[in-house]
């Protein structure tokens, strides 16, 4: 009982108008940064880490959270429109959603995406709701060891699950537990890697390396490859969802939420992982395979769904354990470490009130969302029209700024630069950026949680292993990652299959003319954009 | 000589390429359309899909007037430049486009393309309304 009253005190904070337009500018931030393809919810969140300073917490994280479910619902009308995934997460939804459009089903696309969003989203918010107190509750009980077993489940799954193959993904976790030690040891005052700069000797802000990854690193990486031409963006048409539409969404939408809600709790890497198993379901299940391929509505609606299911699913164990499974869950325990909070099991006893204040508002979030994004769907296209170097300017001199507002340092800058490169650089060759920005967060906690551990067992390193729970979790890494890798192979040949059928596809169409002049006249427009 | 037009797939840009067919007929001069986009967003609206282009081919073939289209994404130019490129670079007698209302907010934010033709081409200008 105490958790209702929890929430509904929730409620009355989040309710308050003040809070309310906070979730109103993070959810419409978040919805902008979502449709816009290669700006995410996670640099969104790292740009906006500075102000940390000024706001007050539960102002901050109401906007988080908006932006995080924003950041989903934008997503897909990127993908079912333009055919080029806002985030992630979107990219089944690209497959099915912009084969509906074309077809001239692009509302009804639309509409399944956003009331799935919803209905998931808001179931999730319930389990949420019900799973975190009690997982903390258990939690509690976890010793040191626990915890560094945690950690480096959440290590290994974010880095295998993650980009183009496992060695980069521990490449870049490597890369970001490195950073993550430079500094001064906060139990020994010994320096560690600082070169003697007195800059480092404080280590590297997480803004500084977050802002530096995400935001300088992508704006440099798009300015890399600017000359490329509009994409042609498929007017919105149709007339909404029909019976039959409902019909065949109401399934897959529940179905999606049962698939993501959990997968987003495992560190799994986020979302793209449900979407895909969610749409793998739906193929199998549904009775006109046929359409997979071609635009179903199935397809739609079910990885829809698991997306914004797993975005709730993501914050169970941020909150209850302080483990982050995705990046922007990482950057959101950034800035919970920037107020002094330390998530874990006892945060729902010691900041309460806070913690039920960010459920409620994302309760508000999604029905803000619904209501934004139903009707709005045509503003949000405009979006899209932004002259790319205007809004990557505008980025950068963000970044700066907001770097430069945290130390007031030029050194902070310079760093921030040299970090936007490397991110430019992992970028470009297919390093996932998330797995060094667990490791940079996660690895101090889980740095202290080992070295409390040894210092229990008077340096016994089987202490570490010893605890049943640890076990457990060492035996689930080992699954996870063997469990990984027959995943991504299954998710590879989804795709080609799913790609073959809309090859083989476009092929019986050309005869009958219409797409017979797409092909050559878009590398026409290649070649002249690579001068 | 030649007459030069500017073509967005929109309402006025439909009504600048009809009215810059009948001066061509009018006046036995070939004619020159013109759709670029500066290709820096996502998505623009006033690029012509391959649909557009076969639309106003047809329109194009359906004539009879010796025509010739542009359709390419531009370097850095984008709009009014490149209207008034090409019509430097054809020596046109005359350069068609399409106006619509626009708020004064809205010239003040974004510029106006058709403003930038009228006031800056070598020649004449024929500006039509959807």
């Amino acid at each position: 009982m105490g958790d209702l009253t929890g929430l509904l005190e929730g409620f009355s904070t989040a309710l308050q108008p003040m809070y309310l337009l906070y979730a109103l500018i993070g959810v419409l931030l978040g919805t902008a940064v979502g449709v816009l393809p290669g700006i995410g919810p996670a640099m969104t969140v790292a740009l906006l880490l500075p102000l940390t300073y000024t706001l007050d917490a539960t102002a901050a994280f109401i906007m988080f959270a908006g932006i995080y479910y924003g950041g989903m619902y934008g997503g897909s009308t990127t993908s079912i429109l333009l055919n080029t995934p806002g985030e992630s997460a979107s990219i089944v939804t690209a497959l099915e959603g912009n084969k509906m459009a074309k077809a001239g089903r692009g509302a009804a696309a639309l509409a399944t995406a956003a009331i799935g969003s919803f209905v998931a989203g808001t179931i999730a918010t319930v389990a949420l709701s019900l799973v975190a107190p009690t997982v903390a509750r258990v939690a509690v009980q976890l010793g040191p060891a626990d915890y560094v077993a945690l950690a480096v489940l959440a290590f290994f799954t974010v880095a295998a699950m993650l980009g183009a193959s496992p060695a980069r993904g521990i490449a870049s976790l490597a890369l970001g537990l490195f950073i993550a030690v430079i500094g001064t040891d906060s139990l020994t005052g010994q320096q560690r890697f600082t070169l003697g700069l007195p800059t480092l000797a404080d280590g590297i802000d997480v803004v500084i390396v977050a802002v530096g990854f995400f935001a300088v690193g992508e704006a440099l990486h798009v300015a890399s490859r600017l000359r490329r031409g509009p994409i042609p963006l498929v007017p919105i048409s149709g007339k909404g969802m029909t019976r039959d539409d409902w019909k065949r969404s109401w399934k897959p939408w529940l179905r999606g939420t049962a698939i993501g809600f959990p997968i987003g709790t495992i560190p799994a890497g986020g979302a793209d992982l449900g979407t895909f198993l969610s749409y793998a379901t739906e193929r199998k299940l549904s009775k006109r395979k046929e359409e997979f391929g071609h635009g179903a509505i199935e397809g739609v609606a079910g990885p829809e769904a698991a997306n914004n299911a797993s975005a709730a699913g993501v914050l169970v164990p941020l909150l209850t354990l302080g483990l982050p499974t995705s990046a922007t869950a990482a950057i959101m325990l950034a800035a919970f470490q920037s107020y002094g909070i330390q998530p874990g099991p006892n945060l729902f006893a010691a900041e309460g009130e806070l913690i039920w204040a960010l459920i409620a508002s994302l309760y508000i979030g999604n029905v803000l969302l619904l209501v934004l994004n139903l009707p709005l769907v045509g503003v949000w296209v405009k979006v899209l029209q932004l002259p790319r170097p205007y809004l990557y300017a505008g980025i950068l001199t963000f970044a700066a700024l907001g770097t430069y507002a945290v130390g007031a340092s030029t050194e902070d800058l310079v760093l921030l630069f040299v970090l936007g490169g490397i991110g430019w650089a992992m970028r470009s060759y297919g390093f996932p950026i998330a797995p060094a920005i667990v490791g940079l967060i996660l690895g101090p906690i889980a740095e202290e949680q080992m070295r409390r551990t040894l210092a229990i067992s008077q340096g016994d390193p089987t202490a570490l292993v010893t605890s049943p729970f640890a076990a457990v979790v060492y035996v689930l890494v080992v699954l996870a990652l063997v469990g990984s890798q027959w995943l991504k192979r299954r998710q590879a040949r989804l795709d080609a299959v799913v790609f073959a059928q809309a090859q083989r596809d476009e092929e019986r169409l050309v005869p009958t003319g219409g797409t017979s002049a797409e092909g050559p006249s878009r590398k026409d427009h290649d070649s002249r954009g690579a001068r | 000589m030649t007459i030069v037009v500017g073509y967005v797939p929109k309402p006025e840009g439909r009504a600048a390429l009809v009215a810059a067919l009948e001066e061509a007929d009018l006046r036995g001069e070939p004619l020159h359309v013109l759709n670029t986009s500066k290709g820096d967003a996502y998505s623009d609206p006033g690029y012509a899909t391959e649909e557009d282009i076969a639309e106003v081919e047809a329109l194009l073939e359906e004539s009879g007037v010796p025509y010739e289209l542009e359709h390419r994404l531009g370097d850095r130019a984008g709009g009014a430049a490149d209207i008034l490129e090409a019509v430097e670079r054809l020596s046109a007698s005359l350069v068609v486009i399409g106006i619509r209302r626009r708020t004064p907010t809205g010239k003040l934010l974004f510029g106006s393309d058709a403003q930038t033709v009228l006031l800056q081409a070598p020649c004449q200008v024929l500006a039509v309304k959807a």
